[in-house]
């Protein structure tokens, strides 16, 4: 994989969630410049929707996360999505899903990962 | 119970709407008030994506809201009734003046405004629409959150954005 086929995306959501997803993909691969992270703080939906469109036009993503499905970002992603089809949005991003994205898995894949990361863990027997 | 939350909000239904309110006051209905999203299916579809399915959500008109006011008053669970600027709210206040407080959720930056809160950024003429509503004799409060305290007027337009 060269460096401009390699996955890009832009990383969206409420306060510093966006950052903090971005930096520590960073520290784990090394790859967090892939991703560029946008936060909705103290934005109307109209800038926001010029964040996300800006980001992706800066990194070359096609593909969008964020974090909460009911979230502005989402709702403003959405409407970029109308008019821009070949961007793909995934809600509801965790670390697993940006790991296994920025690792070269295909979105599908990436979110697969997210849901197979996501569980609780039972206390050992006899603790 | 029943719709006793108005709220000015330019985001309209979002994270803290749905999960922020919707689940510590129980909501169970929200009535979205904006005669743009009204006349659009599109717009209503992408609302209805971000509410859960247990939350009922109504588009109104600002003519439509006032004539279903008393019905919403009336419904046994709670409701938040959600608009996106102070102009749609002082509209619907004229024709339902028994609204009797208003809460400002979320107005954010744009050209001409001046930050107040660090969710509140408003231009002159929309905090003279807020104090002429205040004169009517609405409670005009600012709280995003059901934790964060209720911020009166007053001390919104004295704030510096950093509040």
């Amino acid at each position: 994989m060269t460096m401009s086929d390699a996955p890009r995306a832009v990383v969206a959501g409420h306060g510093r969630f966006a950052e903090g997803l971005v930096s520590a993909v960073d520290q784990i691969t090394g790859l967090g410049h892939l991703l560029t992270p946008v936060s909705n703080s103290g934005m109307a939906p109209a800038a926001i929707d010029a964040a996300i469109r800006e980001a992706l036009t800066a990194n070359g993503a096609k593909v969008v996360f964020t974090d909460l499905p009911a979230g502005s970002c989402t709702a403003c992603a959405r409407r970029l999505l109308k008019g821009s089809p070949e961007v793909t949005l995934v809600t509801g991003v965790t670390l697993p899903t940006l790991l296994a994205f920025v690792m070269g898995a295909s979105v599908e894949e990436a979110v697969a990962k997210g849901h197979e990361a996501l569980g609780s863990v039972e206390p050992p027997r006899g603790a | 119970m029943a719709l006793d939350h108005f709220r000015i909000d330019d985001r309209l239904i979002h994270g803290q709407v749905v999960v922020g309110w919707g689940q510590p006051c129980q909501l169970g209905f929200l009535v979205l008030v904006d005669d743009a999203v009204v006349d659009s299916e599109w717009e209503q579809e992408l609302y209805k994506m971000g509410v859960p399915p247990e939350m009922d959500l109504y588009f109104d008109s600002v003519e439509s809201a006032a004539r279903r006011m008393a019905a919403y008053r009336e419904d046994a669970r709670a409701g938040m009734l959600l608009v996106g600027d102070i102009a749609t709210m002082a509209a619907l206040q004229a024709k339902v003046p028994d609204i009797h407080t208003v809460t400002i959720g979320g107005i954010h930056h744009k050209e001409g405004r001046r930050p107040r809160l660090r969710y509140v950024f408003l231009t002159p003429d929309e905090e003279m629409e807020l104090q002429a509503l205040a004169a009517k004799g609405v409670t005009v409060i600012a709280q995003d959150v059901p934790t964060a305290p209720p911020i009166p007027l007053v001390d919104v337009l004295a704030g510096d954005g950093t509040g």
